[in-house]
């Protein structure tokens, strides 16, 4: 933080400092068919297995949180991937759930 | 003299309640804390404390509540001065059922808060409590409820002012999140939505109370606090600064102060390093141009591309909002767009003049930035300054470009001076990005092409990073030199003195918050 940087902003370069927001900031990354936890809580119930074949908008599994029952779905029609939590599992928000391979 | 019965009994109860309260001195000291008392005594002028609803009492029978007596409700009310300004001010009393929040606790910051709405004066908050007063249920949301409306009437009349110096969780950070500025002190501060058992329970993360909401969390992170005390004393010297910086309300001036010229030791002709990729504390420009090198910064360590804060010029308080080259080089994004946005309106709502020294490549360029909203928060900018109606000051120190230069209080957003440096670039882009598009073609066609891009950045600086393009289209009123700056400020101030800027009736606007 304290030392200057060559910072390249493009259209110029400038000697400056970083903070520590901008240091930590996730690089992005382009994720295909994940299901997400929108919210931080528990798996409860887990409908579908590997190599499921999903319609649109099917049950997927549920997410408990907030004292709340949330039925997660499908996003779209295809074909469960890779499952990875287990039933009573505790999530954090934007934890990925299940991989769907879109067909 | 002779004291009559009635005197007599009241002098009584008086003491009953204070030898009461004399019990718990040692509670808050093992925490490391003042008592409310001995706070809002810190705080005032000596001898001006007067205090209101010493006598309040809470009401409910539930939970065996009607058997316990808590004195003043756990909360202490009234008026006095500070510096010899009028203010009102509560303390929550932590040491009285944990300064919790009930009803009567609730009607008497209500109160005081009506008060100083009326008489126009700023309102100061103690914040230690623990939060809402569990056995009275509903009506202790209620309370809250109440106070939160009143923060939101009071918003932009008149100013208001939170310290937290103890726990603050809950309904109960949305009081101060409300009121213009937010004190933390180091190591007492906690304040949090949820606190770490929650957090814990939901999400089996273990954080403690300190790093969840301490001092430092707020002051550097969050941004919810604008300024960070080492302790309690510190604090009350920083209020009573602030205090003399700001008018009572919003129909006032701030009270002005003796003039001062700058101390020597800030030359202005020499911070600016020449080369420009090379960064400088804009902090030293701000304090080789204002009364006495006196410069009183806001949230200074939140979102350090921007720097906000108070100083005086002739005597006057004027507004500073400055881009600091040695953070991410000045750029503008979410969070400094956020400081900035908010500080430009409370100049606004209590008529300070608004200075903004411009050193900027642009927007902080970034897929978080995007995603997280840049767009939304950097509109903001815009709002207060197109909205603002105060005596509006530019000064373009080097590089204005792009959205940037725009967004700094240009002519365009209606400012009302327009100042720039001899050495101010003030250009749609960087050199190096505009040759590139411009000359794409002949760079691309060149047997040698770095060369060419070299060739054509130069013809570019040439041509246009200089402030006199913008000069020949009045976008800039005058270029001057850096020498010259502080007479300029202190003449357009004075001269300003009886703006008036009339805006179509609105109920009000809708900023992109």
């Amino acid at each position: 933080m304290e030392k200057f940087v060559i910072f390249n902003l493009g259209d110029g370069t400038y000697e400056t400092k970083l903070t520590k927001k901008f240091l930590k900031r996730k690089p992005y990354q382009k994720e295909e068919g994940t299901v997400k936890a929108y919210i931080p809580g528990t798996i409860s119930k887990v409908y579908v297995k590997k190599g499921s074949f999903v319609e649109k908008n099917t049950p997927l599994l549920v997410l408990e949180a907030m004292k709340m029952q949330n039925e997660i779905f499908s996003p779209f029609k295809g074909v469960v991937e890779e499952i990875f939590v287990k039933e009573n599992e505790k999530v954090i928000k934007n934890q990925v759930l299940l991989k769907i391979k879109e067909e | 003299m002779t004291i009559d019965k009635k005197t007599l009994e009241l002098l009584k109860k008086k003491e009953k309640i204070f030898e009461k309260m004399k019990e718990t001195v040692e509670k808050q000291a093992l925490q490391g804390k003042l008592t409310a008392r001995k706070r809002i005594s810190a705080l005032l002028d000596p001898e001006s404390f007067h205090e209101y609803d010493l006598f309040v009492e809470h009401k409910c029978t539930d939970f065996g509540l009607d058997k316990k007596s808590l004195p003043g409700d756990a909360v202490i009310t009234g008026i006095g001065k500070i510096e010899g300004h009028p203010i009102c001010i509560y303390a929550q009393d932590f040491t009285v059922a944990g300064g919790s929040l009930g009803i009567m606790h609730a009607k008497k910051i209500c109160k005081i808060m009506d008060h100083a709405l009326k008489l126009g004066i700023p309102i100061i908050g103690i914040n230690d409590s623990g939060g809402a007063r569990i056995q009275e249920g509903v009506n202790s949301l209620a309370g809250y409820g109440e106070i939160f409306y009143r923060n939101s009437i009071c918003s932009g009349v008149i100013p208001q002012i939170s310290i937290i110096s103890g726990p603050c969780a809950g309904g109960a950070v949305y009081s101060p999140a409300l009121t213009d500025f937010v004190f933390v002190i180091d190591k007492i501060t906690k304040m949090f939505i949820t606190g770490p058992d929650v957090i814990k329970t939901v999400l089996g993360e273990e954080v403690t109370q300190e790093d969840l909401g301490g001092a430092r969390i707020h002051a550097e992170i969050s941004g919810n606090a604008h300024f960070f005390a080492e302790n309690e004393e510190d604090c009350f010297q920083k209020v009573k600064k602030l205090v003399t910086f700001i008018p009572w309300n919003n129909k006032k001036k701030a009270e002005p102060f003796p003039p001062k010229s700058p101390k020597n030791i800030y030359n202005i002709n020499q911070i600016i390093p020449e080369d420009p990729i090379k960064p400088y504390d804009v902090r030293d420009i701000i304090k080789a141009l204002c009364d006495d090198s006196d410069f009183f910064e806001i949230q200074e360590h939140w979102a350090k591309n921007i720097v906000i804060g108070f100083a005086r010029f002739s005597g006057e308080t004027v507004g500073i909002v400055a881009n600091q080259p040695i953070v991410l080089a000045g750029c503008l994004d979410i969070d400094s767009s956020d400081k900035a946005a908010r500080f430009i309106r409370f100049c606004d709502s209590f008529n300070i003049p608004l200075l903004t020294l411009v050193d900027i490549p642009g927007y902080l360029p970034g897929v978080d930035q995007e995603h997280n909203g840049v767009i939304r928060h950097g509109a903001k900018i815009l709002y207060s300054y197109s909205e603002a109606t105060v005596p509006k000051i530019t000064v373009i120190l080097r590089k204005a470009y792009g959205g940037g230069y725009i967004a700094m209080c240009s002519r365009h957003l209606g400012a009302d001076f327009v100042f720039a440096w001899p050495h101010a670039e003030i250009a749609v882009m960087g050199p190096q990005g505009a040759a590139n598009i411009i000359f794409r073609k002949e760079i691309q066609a060149s047997k040698d092409p770095e060369k060419t891009l070299k060739e054509k950045v130069e013809e570019y600086k040439e041509k246009f990073a200089n402030p006199y393009v913008a000069a020949q289209n009045g976008h800039i009123d005058a270029v001057i030199r850096p020498k010259e700056t502080r007479e300029f400020i202190i003449r357009a101030i004075e001269i300003s003195k009886h703006k008036e800027d009339m805006r179509p009736y609105k109920k009000h606007g809708i900023p992109p918050f």
